[in-house]
């Protein structure tokens, strides 16, 4: 205990002292680690308990487009537009999940109508192309730096927003790691049916989780185009993002605290490092090797990277005792 | 009646057979081996860049590069499932739906790493036959029949040999199969061999009709899943009907409002569907 | 025909077969009975490759088969007719009967076959293009074993042909293995149906909590106080 807050005391004082010491450019980096990381937090929400979708960019573009347009059309500012965002997001979870849940929608279907959300609401972005520029995507109204627009030229500034909000949304998982709600949860991801039989309200732990995710998940969209300040369909949603947040997800280990932002990081650092060593002539060189090893994690590292690491530290102080014969 | 709504109606119709042919063969492997191959549409992909490259770079005749591509791509299908999906066939579904998902990205970022992103053209020019004052494309008359003789083809066999009732019966009965003598491990290998052959085909069909290019497969891809699991499980006369329901969704809203209008109708149209009647898409 | 010797097979993390032995010769008709759970669906399972054994020996005809797959197994010329019938439930009847003559061998006689079965199974000629689910229990019964008995097995296993039929259906099964075993097939039979089985077999073996407790010829069974007080409730 003791040393897990000595622990989490030095990794807070390495969190702020990082800008102070990191290059612009790696800085660069690990803040869009630290919004994409909480992004495929959001996600390892439900994916840990065996929801899994691949639409969750649909929560994204939802997130990021509303509190865009919102400032650009009318000059809302994005601490407004981003609960609007959630907002919408957490109602589009509501009307996808009810039914879903309900019905005991589950598995590949239940990642199927997620994929089909996300395609809907990229071709809705798309086809909305007289505010949003359609496929050519769209750039929030830049105005300096202002706090009521959460806009900042020193990146150092939107580095610790990043981490504010990064930490909060690990609080947000631990809190709903506690107890009783995560047992029940992971009694649904074991065996819907026996979990209903013991007593547990498992349309309303599953919507729960869902919409937890969604409104997460669209707050790290808007603030993540809010720091690149670009959004375009295909970066905030589609089919193709929201396959990445599973793969960084899975690939650091959802059942982990930090897996999630490891994933992030792992694989922004792939990009980045290929861009910088092949420059533009291997376009296409990081998915491919994104793609190998989301198959080889899979099959040969299904609880990610952390995952490993902490079944390594957990195995080492207590040896699995000897089956009783 | 508006001549170029039914101009749009019969283009939906030839659209429908083409989904028909890709359902069939995503059908066949979901209902088969239970497994979604998220990246079927980009099998799809593979199939047009070999015949691409062999006709129009390699001067192949057309016919000749066809049959390689089918072949290249049933040959792929096999290989996927005894690299990929046999070392988990055990483990969640989800599992085995994420690791085509790898497949996925894999596939389309090779095909810009070899191909770039530029739009390819095989370059055969077919013509248009005047119906009346209906003008149709003959490409896809001709992708319209041979998606539908080979959705023939497809029901003969299953119906008509050991080999296709094997096909059928083991998503029934998988432990039973031994039983009988057969070797479920090998009827698994073939239905994915067939499932990339059917890929390669609707490769072949497509080719006449599009460019090519590695993003290809997401326009058509998350529809045919949509399409497969409204048509039901196994259930291939159902994934045929819902092919052309969906393509006529596409083909006249399209007409009336815009592509991508189109495209967000079909897939609300399957997520109210599969909420409102799971026992008719999912029950056997 | 059959050796089984010193087998030992777990269900699951249970141990369910404590060093079982029996053999069956070529001809015969042989019976393991024993109360529910004593063990007889896994011996049967094991046998027929669909569970590998924990230890011991398995023969056929003098070839070990302990650790082959199923599918190798019927190729040798074992058919399991499993507990719960186990049809295709959407296959039609005729295509179920197909099934069972998938091997090459079988496939050459397949019409010679089918009309043997639809012989000795007159229902299932009446009913052979319906989907095997919508057969009645005592049609499927006879529908499994007709499947079964398509390969032309040298031995054929049927692990509880009477469960959950009617009496009079259960006659009539019992009657047709009786049919089959004068043509000369051989038949190891599982079944809890005490009383009749006996009526039908050459010999028999009790199995009871995972070890065989008694083995004997049919009229020594029904003679013995064990299987008169706690089988045949006399």
């Amino acid at each position: 205990m003791i040393d897990a807050r000595i622990a989490a005391g030095i990794g807070l004082a390495a969190l702020i002292a990082l800008p102070f010491l990191l290059p612009t450019y790696f800085l660069h980096i690990v803040i869009q680690a630290l919004l994409l990381g909480l992004i495929n937090t959001a996600w390892s929400f439900m994916g840990r308990f065996g929801l899994v979708s691949i639409g969750h960019g649909a929560f994204m573009g939802v997130g990021a487009y509303t509190s865009a347009l919102l400032w650009n059309l009318y000059g809302v500012t994005p601490w407004l537009g981003i609960p609007a965002g959630m907002v919408l997001a957490v109602l589009l979870a509501l009307v996808i999940g009810y039914p879903c849940f309900h019905l005991k929608i589950v598995g590949h279907y239940f990642a199927l109508v997620t994929l089909a959300l996300g395609q809907v609401v990229a071709l809705l972005i798309i086809a909305a192309r007289d505010i949003t520029g359609g496929s050519l995507g769209m750039t929030p109204r830049a105005v300096g730096t202002s706090v009521l627009a959460l806009q900042f030229q020193d990146r150092t500034q939107f580095y610790f927003v990043a981490v504010l909000l990064w930490l909060v949304v690990l609080g947000i998982r631990a809190w709903m790691s506690r107890g009783m709600r995560r047992a029940a949860l992971e009694a649904i991801g074991e065996d819907e049916t026996a979990a209903e039989a013991a007593g547990i309200n498992v349309l309303r732990e599953k919507l729960w989780v869902f919409v937890m995710s969604a409104a997460v998940t669209a707050a790290g969209g808007s603030v993540f185009a809010q720091y690149i300040m670009y959004l375009n369909p295909e970066t905030v949603s589609g089919v193709g993002v929201s396959l990445q947040i599973v793969f960084a997800a899975i690939a650091g280990g959802m059942y982990s605290a930090l897996g999630p932002t490891v994933g992030a990081l792992l694989t922004l650092s792939l990009t980045e490092g290929l861009r910088v060593l092949f420059g533009t002539m291997l376009i296409g060189a990081a998915n491919t090797i994104y793609g190998i090893l989301l198959i080889l994690f899979i099959i040969f590292m299904p609880r990610g990277i952390l995952g490993v690491v902490d079944g390594w530290l957990r195995r080492r102080p207590q040896p699995q005792a000897a089956p009783a014969e | 009646m508006d001549i170029y709504l039914l101009e749009a109606v019969m283009n939906g119709i030839m659209l429908g057979g083409l989904l028909a042919l890709l359902a069939l063969g995503l059908n066949l492997i979901f209902g088969v081996i239970d497994v979604v191959w998220i990246c079927y549409a980009e099998l799809v992909m593979g199939g047009m860049y070999a015949i691409y490259w062999l006709h129009a770079v390699y001067a192949w005749p057309f016919l000749l590069a066809c049959v390689a591509a089918i072949a290249l791509v049933a040959l792929f299908g096999l290989l996927m499932h005894r690299l990929i999906i046999e070392p988990i066939l055990g483990s969640a579904p989800i599992n085995q739906l994420l690791a085509t998902g790898g497949m996925l990205f894999f596939l389309q970022s090779v095909a810009t790493l070899l191909f770039g992103t530029d739009f390819r053209n095989v370059g055969i020019r077919l013509p248009i036959i005047e119906l009346g004052d209906i003008d149709l494309s003959f490409a896809r008359l001709l992708a319209f029949i041979a998606a539908i003789v080979g959705a023939a083809g497809l029901y003969l066999f299953l119906a008509k040999t050991y080999l296709g009732t094997a096909i059928r019966a083991i998503a029934q009965d998988r432990e039973i199969m031994g039983l009988m003598g057969v070797d479920p491990r090998r009827i698994y290998l073939i239905t994915s061999t067939i499932g990339g052959g059917l890929a390669g085909l609707a490769a072949c069909l497509l080719v006449l009709q599009y460019d090519v290019h590695p993003f290809i497969g997401l326009t058509f891809g998350p529809i045919t899943f949509m399409i497969c699991v409204l048509g039901g499980l196994g259930n291939m006369f159902g994934g045929v009907i819902a092919a052309f329901i969906m393509s006529q969704i596409i083909a006249i809203v399209g007409y009336y409002f815009s592509v991508e209008i189109s495209y967000v109708l079909a897939f609300v149209l399957f997520i109210v569907l599969i909420v409102i009647r799971p026992q008719g898409i999912l029950g056997r | 025909m059959l050796a089984v010797s010193q087998l030992s097979a777990d269900y699951g993390s249970f141990r369910a077969l404590f060093e079982v032995s029996l053999a069956v010769e070529a001809g015969e008709t042989v019976a393991v009975i024993g109360p529910n759970g004593a063990g007889k669906t896994t011996l049967m399972r094991v046998i027929s490759g669909l569970l590998l054994p924990h230890s011991g020996a398995l023969t056929f005809e003098d070839q070990s088969i302990a650790g082959l797959s199923a599918h190798r197994i019927v190729e040798l010329g074992i058919a399991h007719v499993p507990e719960n019938r186990r049809l295709f439930p959407r296959l039609t009847v005729e295509d179920n009967l197909r099934m069972g003559a998938y091997l090459p061998a079988a496939r050459t006689s397949f019409a010679e076959r089918l009309g043997w079965a639809y012989e000795h199974f007159p229902r299932l000629r009446e009913r052979r293009t319906q989907l095997a689910g919508t057969l009645s229990g005592g049609e499927q019964q006879m529908c499994a074993i007709a499947r079964a008995l398509m390969s032309k097995p040298k031995l054929l296993l049927l692990d509880e042909p009477s469960a959950g039929l009617a009496p009079l259906v259960v006659q009539q099964v019992f009657d047709l293995v009786r049919t089959i075993a004068e043509e000369g097939y051989t038949v190891l039979i599982v079944e809890q149906n005490v009383q009749q089985v006996l009526d039908l077999v050459d010999r028999a073996y009790l199995l009871e909590v995972g070890r065989i407790a008694l083995t004997g010829s049919a009229g020594e069974l029904k003679e013995s106080d064990v299987i008169r007080r706690s089988y045949l409730g006399l």
